[in-house]
């Protein structure tokens, strides 16, 4: 199998339809018959980073390269940037504003879920230009659950 | 824990989803989606007073088997729908989630951990 590419939009305006994109990469890794653990990792990381960019970034777009031994993830927005990329990996730490955190997001655990789920993950970011975040699962790899 | 048995434990409506021979393994409670998340275990289920779409696709993410919408919410025509692409079964309980999430333990499910 060569690299399989695709590219998904986030659209901006719409919670409801958050996730989406998710839902389709994680249909395309079990028709490409990865181990189930790996394709939840990917899904459960780029689902964190969906809700992140609907939430804070009024959406973006998601570029999947899918290697028969890795996946790797491009989450781009042109938000407003992340401030102190440091803190924002702590868990618990939110800027999420209150009625994000009605729609039962905002608790602070995004990224860390993102660097727990994933072999590699890294963030570039500038203030008023946007964000990219870098997310590599290895097919190999896996996560017993406890 | 059978699926059969949570119904009656939590005195549940199914609303969608047929198979009650489904056997969960740990179940999760929460109103935060990402403190979901950061739950995997296999064969599990969330029990939520969330409801919007949101919970369908962490269940779906998760791959869990089952979501249970606590204090007798119920989801919209199309977060069934959802849960119907998905494969997530979908029940609802009048129970508020410390009781259900209690009722649950008490009949011997657990979270996974212990």
């Amino acid at each position: 199998m060569g690299a399989v590419k695709q590219r998904y939009e986030v659209p901006s305006d719409d919670f409801t339809r958050a996730g989406e994109a998710s839902g389709k990469v994680k249909a395309l890794l079990k028709q490409l018959g990865f181990n189930p653990d790996v394709i939840r990792r990917v899904s459960i990381a780029m689902y964190e980073a969906e809700i992140n960019m609907v939430i804070h970034a009024n959406g973006g777009h998601a570029e999947v390269t899918v290697s028969p031994d890795k996946i790797e993830l491009l989450l781009q927005d042109t938000g407003p940037g992340i401030a102190d990329i440091e803190q924002a990996m702590q868990e618990g730490y939110s800027t999420a504003p209150d009625d994000v955190r009605a729609l039962g997001f905002g608790a602070g655990m995004g990224l860390p879920n993102i660097k727990k789920y994933t072999d590699d993950m890294h963030i570039e970011s500038q203030l008023g230009v946007g964000t990219k975040i870098y997310m590599t699962v290895c097919a190999k790899s896996s996560m017993n659950p406890s | 824990m059978k699926m059969q048995e949570i119904i009656k434990v939590l005195e549940a409506e199914v609303l969608y989803g047929s198979d009650t021979s489904i056997e969960i393994e740990a179940a999760c409670g929460s109103d935060m989606m990402s403190d979901a998340l950061a739950f995997v275990k296999h064969n599990g289920m969330l029990l939520t007073g969330l409801v919007n779409p949101q919970a369908i696709r962490t269940a779906e993410m998760l791959d869990m088997l089952c979501i249970c919408f606590v204090r007798g919410k119920k989801p919209t025509e199309a977060m069934l729908d959802l849960a119907q692409e998905c494969g997530v079964m979908v029940i609802s309980t009048a129970h508020r989630m410390f009781t259900a999430c209690g009722l649950l333990y008490e009949a011997g499910l657990r979270g996974g951990n212990d």
